[in-house]
């Protein structure tokens, strides 16, 4: 990303703070909902998902910065580390899967879905951007 | 494809940020076209061609 931010990243950078903010609000409720034992039947479920929406308004805050994004070339490193994340999360999980139906390790996964290690591979994206194109992009 | 934008933006006395300001892109847009590791979008090389009042076969060529 240049210093010079554009409108559509100064955008995201908003919005990613935003939605950080609020899934540690909603995580917090959440937990203490539970801890305390008052979380039952159908609003058990319903906390439960309450801190996965600020995660998914992540994955549309991302693809709204693709779709505003007016320069061609930022856009396109964009692109790049999005596909690169998605390929790492899914070469991840489908490894850690595998080893799972064979019992070579622990079923569960720890607290490390999906969305973790795509967030990383936005970081491997941005790295591969680096080292390809010469600027890493900016939606780490 | 090979770009004389860096000859033409210094007969200018141009930095890549002046350049990509006239351009409305960022300046990592211009290094990367510079350096040719991003051929632009043809409207994008019209835009370039229309700032340098050159024809796009004038900063543009085959490898």
């Amino acid at each position: 990303m240049s210093r010079k931010m554009s409108p559509a990243a100064r955008r995201y950078t908003l919005r990613l703070a935003v939605l950080m903010t609020a899934y540690v609000g909603l995580l917090f409720f959440a937990r203490t909902i539970f801890d305390h034992g008052m979380a039952h039947g159908p609003i058990a479920y319903i906390l439960a998902l309450l801190p996965a929406l600020p995660i998914i308004g992540v994955f549309w805050a991302v693809m709204r910065l693709i779709v505003e994004e007016t320069d061609e070339f930022v856009r396109l490193l964009h692109v790049r580390q999005c596909l690169v994340a998605t390929g790492f999360c899914l070469t991840v999980m489908t490894i850690w899967e595998w080893l799972q139906n064979f019992d070579l390790v622990a079923s569960g996964n720890g607290g490390f879905g999906a969305a973790f290690f795509w967030f990383a591979g936005l970081g491997v994206g941005a790295l591969y951007n680096r080292l390809t194109l010469g600027t890493a992009g900016g939606c780490a | 494809m090979r770009n004389r934008l860096k000859v033409l933006r210094a007969e200018r006395n141009w930095s890549q940020q002046d350049l990509a300001d006239r351009l409305d892109v960022s300046r990592q847009s211009v290094n990367a076209i510079e350096t040719g590791k991003y051929d632009p979008s043809l409207p994008l090389a019209f835009r370039i061609a229309d700032l340098f009042a050159l024809p796009i076969e004038d900063i543009f060529q085959r490898d």
